[in-house]
């Protein structure tokens, strides 16, 4: 596939020409300007959705003063 | 729960005594600044730790993206004179500071840089123009900026705060409530019918409605802080379900940069974990710098947001219809149609009138009015 040449932001992936002929035609008329940005599209669709949370709880005691909190505020029996 | 933005909810602060700080350089910050520092740490800008050094700057100026391909609209600046800051270098450590706020966060400096303003402007507003409150703001920053990783060691309790909750404090009642799916509405005014049924078409689809008004510097003219709060207050509690719908307050200041600044709005909401966000007409734009529905189409560049953006257009009521509509389902011709004319609403409450019912809700007009001076002055 062709790449926009800049060293330091980008950098060439080699995928089957078959599928780059088939998203060739899939994104004609569309706003995609190159195969790139069609990949770059996906790509990120894709990795975005494996991002891993670190879920950090809270301590007992700021826990309960958070309740107190949304307790005042009406948001929690 | 939508994950945080990068990842990881970002917590930014110390206990007070577990700083020595007396040998630092200090350094007072403006409002607008100790408010970034505070969302900073308490992971509103998730997965911001600091301040903007200059890859991630120019990253964003270009690729409306952090240099790690994150996605990031709104630069987050410090500036700061040279001449006040004598001496210090990379790697130091400075201490910021801000009477108003009690602010005392810790800035490790890896790096002093200049910038260009008008590419700046450009980029971010799609104008230089001097005229545009955002690109004022440009013009007016110091020449030097300072980026490095913010630590908060102490700030004090401001007025409305019982409302300001952090992201991980909404994360939790969102938890408590059983919500999975939160949309999240922006405002800076009180509530009409208009912004009411916006709210409640979004609710109809989710588990429940995160109220958000940006609190902070207003224009003379403008609603008061406290008499939004008061409206809002009236609303839930006489129309709206009250395992529904929650309010927290947002300290931030507005950019005015359209399109930019509404995938900003989206990524802070996402930060408090919400799923969905409402984006109207015309979003954070001023005067005729975007088109109407610019901040609609930016989200088009964003696949890997992880916010569902809710676009609505301007609602109106129909005579017609009887009904509240807009432009995609009512056949009627707009003379037929009375728009929410927030101008409208506001001169008839500096007159101590009563808007009508079907533009203002009575008690939340009433409320508004049982203030001697609902507006900036």
């Amino acid at each position: 596939m062709s790449e926009e040449k800049d060293d330091k932001k980008f950098t060439t992936i080699s995928i089957p020409t078959p599928l780059a002929e088939k998203i060739k035609k899939r994104i004609k008329g569309t706003g995609f300007t190159s195969l790139s940005s069609y990949v770059t599209y996906v790509l990120r669709e894709v990795i975005s959705g494996m991002e891993e949370e670190e879920d950090e709880a809270f301590t007992k005691d700021d826990e309960k003063r958070v309740k107190d909190r949304l307790r005042a505020l009406g948001y929690i029996d | 729960m939508p994950k945080p933005h990068g990842g990881r909810l970002i917590t930014r602060q110390i206990k007070k005594e577990s700083y020595e700080t007396k040998n630092l350089m200090e350094f007072e910050i403006n409002t607008n600044l100790s408010e970034d520092v505070l969302n900073i740490s308490h992971g509103v800008f998730s997965p911001l730790e600091g301040f903007l050094c200059n890859n991630d700057l120019q990253n964003v100026i270009s690729e409306k993206r952090l240099s790690d391909d994150t996605p990031w609209t709104i630069p987050i600046l410090l500036d700061f004179d040279k001449n006040k800051l004598n001496g210090i270098k990379e790697g130091d450590s400075i201490l910021l500071t801000n009477k108003e706020y009690g602010l005392r966060s810790i800035l490790s400096i890896d790096e002093i840089y200049t910038f260009d303003k008008k590419k700046l402007a450009q980029e971010i507003y799609r104008t230089q123009d001097m005229n545009h409150p955002g690109v004022a703001n440009v013009y007016n920053m110091k020449e030097h900026l300072l980026g490095g990783k913010i630590t908060l060691i102490e700030s004090k309790t401001r007025e409305y705060d019982e409302y300001n909750l952090t992201p991980k404090e909404t994360r939790f009642l969102f938890k408590e409530k059983g919500w999975r799916d939160i949309v999240a509405f922006q405002t800076r005014n009180p509530p009409h019918i208009g912004h009411e049924y916006v709210q409640k078409t979004a609710l109809t689809f989710v588990d429940g409605l995160f109220i958000n008004p940006i609190i902070g510097k207003k224009k003379i003219g403008d609603f008061r802080d406290d008499v939004i709060l008061a409206s809002y207050d009236t609303l839930m509690k006489h129309y709206y379900l009250k395992n529904r719908a929650v309010m927290s307050i947002l300290r931030t200041s507005m950019k005015y940069a359209g399109p930019r600044e509404a995938i900003h709005h989206a990524i802070m909401r996402k930060n408090y974990g919400c799923t969905h966000f409402i984006v109207g007409r015309d979003h954070a734009g001023v005067g005729n710098y975007y088109g109407p529905y610019d901040a609609h189409d930016i989200f088009s560049q964003f696949p890997d947001l992880q916010i569902i953006p809710l676009f609505f257009r301007s609602f109106s009521r129909c005579l017609k219809c009887g009904s509240v509509v807009n432009d995609k389902i009512c056949p009627h011709d707009p003379k037929d149609h009375i728009n929410f004319s927030g101008k409208k609403i506001r001169e008839l409450l500096r007159d101590g009138k009563i808007p009508p019912e079907d533009m203002m809700r009575k008690e939340v007009a009433e409320t508004i009015l049982k203030f001697d001076h609902p507006f900036v002055e």
